[in-house]
């Protein structure tokens, strides 16, 4: 299978890095608190769900997002060839 | 066993671990003091980001704002939450690829001046002995309150512990103990929290149970105080406020000093981006904790003076307990009162302390919740000194004053550095300013608005150079502190009130969103100005997008 170039890898963090930044932005301030109001019309397990996704929803959103960042980006290191083994970091106090 | 026989027992086994843990893990070079060999594995690392950010003010204050605030709490729990993404995607795993050992060091580096170093240096010094004071004045707190010890024989206490794991360990050191530390204020809050759930509910889960108690709550609170606990934007907080401060706080996390430089205690790059995950994961577990704690409290509270009245309440054991030590302040109740009077004489920071005594929990738990209190305030102190140390003996003396000096001669400055860092801090925990509250917005409005811009762009855009980078830094410093201090100035310079009550309608907390954009701007305008930065840092910013070491040839074919 051919490896991904850098070019490419790079361009595809960047790509998936803004995705993640567009939903944390939909999450933590779209529903959170512009559209708060509207949504506290709706309720879920209880609570009005614009409170909901401010106190507790996005939190757990946030979480998510991480754990795919670390699952894609892992991918993408095995894709493109770039993922380091124990050889290949740099140790500490050594600038490259 | 009374609650103080059981707080000394659950703080005597804690602090008896965290003394085993700093002997365990002394180091002996400087590679082991400033990043602890980079051998922490990510789950572990996680659990100490963990411990290292909920401070006292995470694991005491919080659920008591939330309890006043009602909706507007989300504030700091999506503000203190949420940067863990922009750190996770935005710096993490570039800042362990470059290596190094600060935060100075990186801007220093990647900036090619000393000038930015040192600037750094200062802001890190500035931002972390800010922070720091209050963390030791809490120390002092939990003593006095539970232990009966006197404020200041609390605090030495405090600090006699952390030089002890500090100095002898260093990063790995205080890595370690924070683990421990994160452990014990974890079950600390986890334990009340599920026993009133239960109680009140008769389901154990938190998050399930606020389901129940809030609809009453609503309701209580629209009775007795006219609005709802779940209505938005309440009084000062409109939806401009709660937008700055929230984007303020998440950026300003991704800004910190004492923050940034956990991550690069990890094995590999992979590690930290995993390190990331566990961290929130870690903090989630209190932070969505939190909102059902506050709203358990705020009924309780309520419902008792719905129930019986003042003369009533003054009969409950906690309300007698909490006014002799002034934290209600019973002397200004009324028989008439109004519910708003009754929660203006209650100091917000006792509820998550008083909640396991208003729910009837036993001594044991109140105790240990003591004892997760101090975890929790030393666990963050000890990160903040190793930040203030590393900025005096490495950033200043060990790349600047004096480089060719020997590794063991860096290690032992590092140490005395951080000693002096305990003994400066503990001073400002026995004698703090009083502005100890409104550091908190200082620290938050500084990191936002000078490290969190350049970092981002150092790894993002090659073209960034030294010159926009230093004016972005000080545009945003001087923006954001100037406006701080207008706006505080009753606190902070002792006038009578604030000189500028808000800026744009935008408070004090959230002004630093404004200082991060005018960062982004005056770097972005000043880069494109001046000269590219020279050919081996743009192969350093090359060299940090990528797990593993680029070789020769393939920088070159770039």
């Amino acid at each position: 299978m051919a490896q991904m170039d850098r070019k490419t890898y790079w361009r595809e963090v960047r790509k998936r890095t803004a995705w993640l930044l567009v939903i944390w932005f939909i999450v933590g301030y779209v529903l959170s608190i512009f559209l708060v109001e509207p949504l506290n019309t709706l309720k879920i397990a209880g609570v009005p769900m614009g409170f909901w996704m401010a106190q507790q929803g996005s939190i757990m959103i946030f979480i998510l997002l991480i754990l795919a960042y670390a699952i894609m980006m892992g991918k993408l290191d095995r894709a493109a060839g770039v993922e380091e083994d124990a050889g290949t970091t740099a140790p500490p106090s050594q600038a490259h | 066993m009374s609650i103080i026989g059981w707080t000394f027992f659950w703080v005597a086994i804690t602090f008896s671990v965290y003394i085993g843990i700093a002997i365990w893990s002394r180091v002996k070079d400087t590679a082991g003091f400033y990043v602890a060999g980079q051998g922490i594995p990510s789950v572990a690392n996680g659990a100490a980001v963990a411990a290292d950010w909920m401070s006292a003010a995470s694991f005491i204050s919080m659920a008591g704002l939330i309890s006043f605030m009602g909706y507007d709490g989300a504030v700091y729990l999506m503000g203190w939450t949420g940067g863990y993404v922009l750190l996770a995607v935005l710096l993490a795993p570039f800042l362990r690829k470059f290596g190094k050992f600060t935060v100075p060091d990186f801007v220093g580096e990647r900036y090619y001046s000393n000038t930015a170093r040192v600037v750094a240096a200062i802001a890190a010094l500035f931002v972390s002995f800010t922070y720091v004071a209050g963390q030791m004045r809490g120390v002092g707190v939990v003593f006095s309150r539970f232990l009966q010890v006197d404020i200041v024989w609390g605090v030495i206490i405090g600090m006699a512990i952390v030089s002890l794991y500090a100095v002898l360990g260093g990063m790995k050191g205080i890595t370690w103990t924070q683990v421990a530390q994160y452990t014990v204020l974890i079950i600390a809050y986890l334990i009340p929290a599920f026993a009133i759930a239960y109680t009140l509910t008769g389901i154990p889960l938190p998050q399930l149970a606020l389901g129940k108690v809030l609809p009453r709550l609503d309701q209580l609170q629209y009775e007795l105080l006219g609005n709802f606990y779940s209505q938005p934007f309440k009084g000062s907080w409109d939806m401009l406020n709660v937008f700055c401060v929230t984007f303020a706080l998440m950026a300003g996390t991704a800004g910190l000093p004492h923050v940034i430089v956990r991550f690069y205690t990890v094995r590999r790059v992979v590690d930290a981006r995993w390190s990331a995950f566990w961290a929130l994961f870690f903090i989630g577990l209190l932070y969505l904790t939190a909102p059902a704690v506050a709203m358990f409290a705020r009924y309780y509270i309520l419902n008792a003076f719905n129930e019986l009245g003042p003369t009533g309440m003054l009969d409950l054991s906690w309300v007698q307990n909490w006014a002799q030590t002034g934290l209600i302040r019973t002397g200004e109740w009324s028989e008439g009162m109004t519910a708003a009077t009754l929660l203006s004489t209650i100091d917000r920071d006792i509820i998550v302390l008083a909640t396991p005594e208003i729910a009837n929990l036993s001594a044991w738990v109140v105790g240990l919740v003591a004892a997760g209190g101090l975890a929790a305030a030393l666990s963050t102190a000890s990160g903040l000194l190793l930040v203030i140390g590393s900025a005096m003996a490495h950033d200043i003396y060990g790349q600047i004053i004096n480089p060719s000096a020997p590794d063991h001669v860096k290690l032992t400055v590092a140490r005395v550095m951080i000693f002096i860092g305990v003994i400066i801090a503990g001073l400002l925990g026995i004698f703090p300013p009083g502005f100890v509250a409104e550091v908190v917005a200082f620290a938050f409005g500084l990191a936002c608005s000078s490290f969190f811009p350049i970092i981002v762009l150092g790894v993002f855009w090659k073209r960034c150079t030294k010159e926009g980078a230093i004016a972005g830094m000080l545009t945003g410093l001087l923006f954001t502190f100037t406006l701080i201090v207008l706006m505080r100035a009753d606190r902070v310079l002792g006038l009578e009130e604030p000189i500028l009550s808000s800026f744009l309608g935008i408070n004090a907390q959230g002004v630093g969103t404004i200082g991060m954009i005018l960062n982004f701007i005056v770097t972005i305008l000043v880069s494109l100005r001046t000269p590219p930065p020279p050919k081996e840092v743009q192969t350093l910013v090359e060299q940090i997008r990528y797990p593993r070491v680029l070789r020769a040839e393939e920088l070159e074919s770039a």
